[in-house]
């Protein structure tokens, strides 16, 4: 049993990384991770919204949308499915989710909640988000297959982006051609990064 | 010597500002400071005086290279001899050229063996040369920079991890990717992120796996004229695909092919030109370690990895999949393990800068690369994957390191 969770995490961390095997959340990762602390800042923030968002999409999703889920109310509703509206509910839950971290780091971490700016909010939007609650419901997972689904991918996106903005700041030191500074040569790095990422693909856990 | 002096300091106007060739004045840098102690000093700011510069640092890892060249002349060659039937020879050009000799296939006669492989090591070696080397002068001439011996050392290197059989047009897209995306749009040597060696090797594995894995590259025949019931699976292919029903499968196979620790350790196995020779390896690291070019803690760190994941697989063990029961000193000799943590996973570029920071990612390269070599069935081999990655962390594992010590001295200062 203990296997089937560390497999779980294994693959939404390293085998199918949100950020370098599907590319999601891109404008965030390459965005802000100009600097490692920030990056890190972010990424922390996308594992605490990813571990409350997709398990509460997954409780609400087999409890009223999911065919014939409104059953435990009245065996009469039994023949409703609500299934067309997960998008909405998915997308509902998580800005009330990303409202809430930035209540809380306005509150108690500003100095973060000014660095991270217009791209706290972003991730109400960002794909990578949306995407594990996708993911989660197309793979059927249980709840707590979605706790362990969601802090895995949380936790590979914020690895791939801390990394992501360590390097940046190696790069510092190097002499980039002038066409390619900035987002250019950021691209060829993410892309450079997920073929090193390719080392796990093909792992059956 | 002073002929040659007077000879460079007689065209040296040309190249100068104004000069005829001013555009090829890295070309004439180059060949200058290759041959002479260069005189510039630095004349502002602190500076550490040293007789090692970047040229002889990596003629220094050129050196440590050689006994793997030797092994992976003698050994490509031997492994096709061995193979080759009696009386069959290559049906391409070095089939021709060592009849025209008549040297022979003898597998027993050493000289044999080298020009056999030396016939499949130098045309590779040749085209990473002057493919890459090109592509090095052009961008060092467009973007006015140094043409930097990095190249030699990526240049050396890069050969020696490609199966034998590779089509030379492979090894040229192959280089120009590891030059262009793994270093030059960095800048050049010293400022990439990803190892340039292994940048290529990993485009050539993805791009063409055909020729870069499975059972039929790694040695320089094909079964037409090979001895009957030949197969040319590396020792780590055997036991992939060994039944793993009986926890000893993993030593029958290696038994099946005769293969011993000690061929192991010397290098008398299957597998991409110079990566097969533990013991070449062995002889690297030392003058690498000696020299201090090769950090011994990326070293260590490799070997305690490997050494703490595989005791850890044993223990697990499996009914299902013999590499798990492989022991840790077999998996050092095996593949391509000890080429690229003495080599390839010290690159003072691509890896940490940090101390502390060195151990710990020597350690994770070892993991990962047994963990890809063991888990993974999709690679038999890991560890050119293992240490990419772990390039890609090595800024992250630098940051950490960097300000694990700046708290330490805070708090020793405020005490």
């Amino acid at each position: 049993m203990l296997q089937h969770y560390l497999g779980i995490f294994v693959q939404s961390a390293f085998i199918e990384n949100m950020a370098l095997a599907f590319f999601l959340g891109m404008c965030t990762f390459l965005g802000c991770s100009k600097k490692v602390e920030t990056a890190f800042g972010l990424g922390i923030a996308v594992v605490f919204v990813l571990a409350i968002t997709v398990p509460l999409n997954n409780a609400i999703y087999y409890a009223l949308l999911a065919p014939g889920a409104l059953a435990w109310i009245h065996p009469s509703l039994a023949a409703i499915d609500l299934d067309f509206l997960h998008f909405l509910t998915f997308i509902g839950t998580i800005a009330a989710a990303v409202q809430i971290v930035e209540m809380a780091l306005d509150k108690y971490v500003p100095s973060l909640y000014a660095t991270l700016g217009i791209f706290l909010p972003l991730i109400a939007v960002n794909c990578a988000i949306l995407g594990a609650s996708l993911f989660m419901k197309e793979r059927e997972y249980n709840f707590s297959e979605s706790v362990v689904f969601g802090l895995g991918s949380g936790i590979g996106w914020m690895l791939a982006i801390t990394s992501l903005a360590a390097v940046r700041e190696r790069m510092r030191y190097s002499n980039v051609p002038e066409g390619l500074r900035g987002l250019g040569i950021t691209f060829m790095l993410v892309g450079l990064m997920a073929i090193s990422f390719m080392a796990f693909s093909g792992i059956q856990l | 010597m002073k002929a040659l002096r007077d000879f460079l300091d007689s065209v040296h106007h040309h190249f100068q500002k104004g000069g005829k060739y001013e555009k090829f004045y890295p070309f004439y840098e180059a060949n200058d400071t290759i041959l002479f102690t260069p005189d510039t000093v630095t004349t502002t700011g602190s500076h550490v005086r040293d007789g090692l510069d970047l040229k002889r640092m990596m003629i220094t890892v050129v050196l440590a290279l050689l006994p793997c060249m030797f092994m992976a002349m003698y050994n490509t060659g031997y492994q096709a001899n061995v193979a080759l039937a009696d009386g069959m020879s290559p049906e391409n050009w070095r089939g021709w050229v060592i009849n025209l000799l008549g040297i022979g296939f003898s597998p027993t006669n050493i000289f044999a063996c080298i020009i056999h492989g030396a016939l499949y090591y130098i045309p590779v070696l040749a085209v990473t040369f002057i493919v890459g080397g090109h592509i090095e002068v052009l961008f060092s001439i467009v973007r006015k920079h140094e043409i930097n011996e990095g190249f030699l050392v990526t240049g050396m290197l890069f050969p020696l991890i490609l199966p034998p059989t590779i089509p030379l047009w492979e090894v040229a897209v192959g280089i120009a990717f590891g030059v262009i995306v793994g270093k030059e749009i960095f800048g050049g040597t010293g400022m990439n992120i990803l190892n340039p060696a292994l940048t290529a090797r990993a485009f050539l594995f993805f791009a063409y796996p055909a020729q870069m894995s499975g059972d039929k590259v790694w040695t320089a025949v094909t079964e037409k004229i090979a001895v009957d019931g030949w197969s040319g699976a590396t020792a780590l292919g055997r036991i992939a695909a060994a039944d793993a029903s009986n926890p000893d499968a993993w030593r029958e196979s290696l038994g099946a092919m005769h293969l011993s620790w000690l061929d192991a350790f010397v290098g008398n196995m299957a597998g991409s030109m110079g990566e097969t020779s533990a013991l070449a390896c062995l002889i690297g690291a030392g003058v690498l370690i000696l020299t201090g070019i090769g950090s011994w803690r990326t070293m260590a760190g490799c070997v305690a990895g490997v050494f703490a994941i595989s005791t850890l697989l044993n223990a697990m063990g499996s009914e299902t999949n013999a590499m798990m029961n492989v022991p840790f000193y077999w998996h050092l000799v095996l593949g391509s393990a000890a080429f690229a943590l003495v080599f390839m996973a010290t690159d003072p570029v691509s890896g940490p800068y940090t101390e502390r920071g060195r151990l710990v990612y020597g350690f994770l390269i070892g993991v990962f690369a047994i963990v890809i070599r063991v888990i993974n069935p999709a690679y038999p081999e890991g560890w050119m994957l293992a240490i990419l990655f772990m390039n890609v962390f090595s800024p992250l594992i630098d940051y950490v390191s960097i300000s694990a010590n700046v708290k330490r001295r805070l708090a020793r200062s405020a005490a």
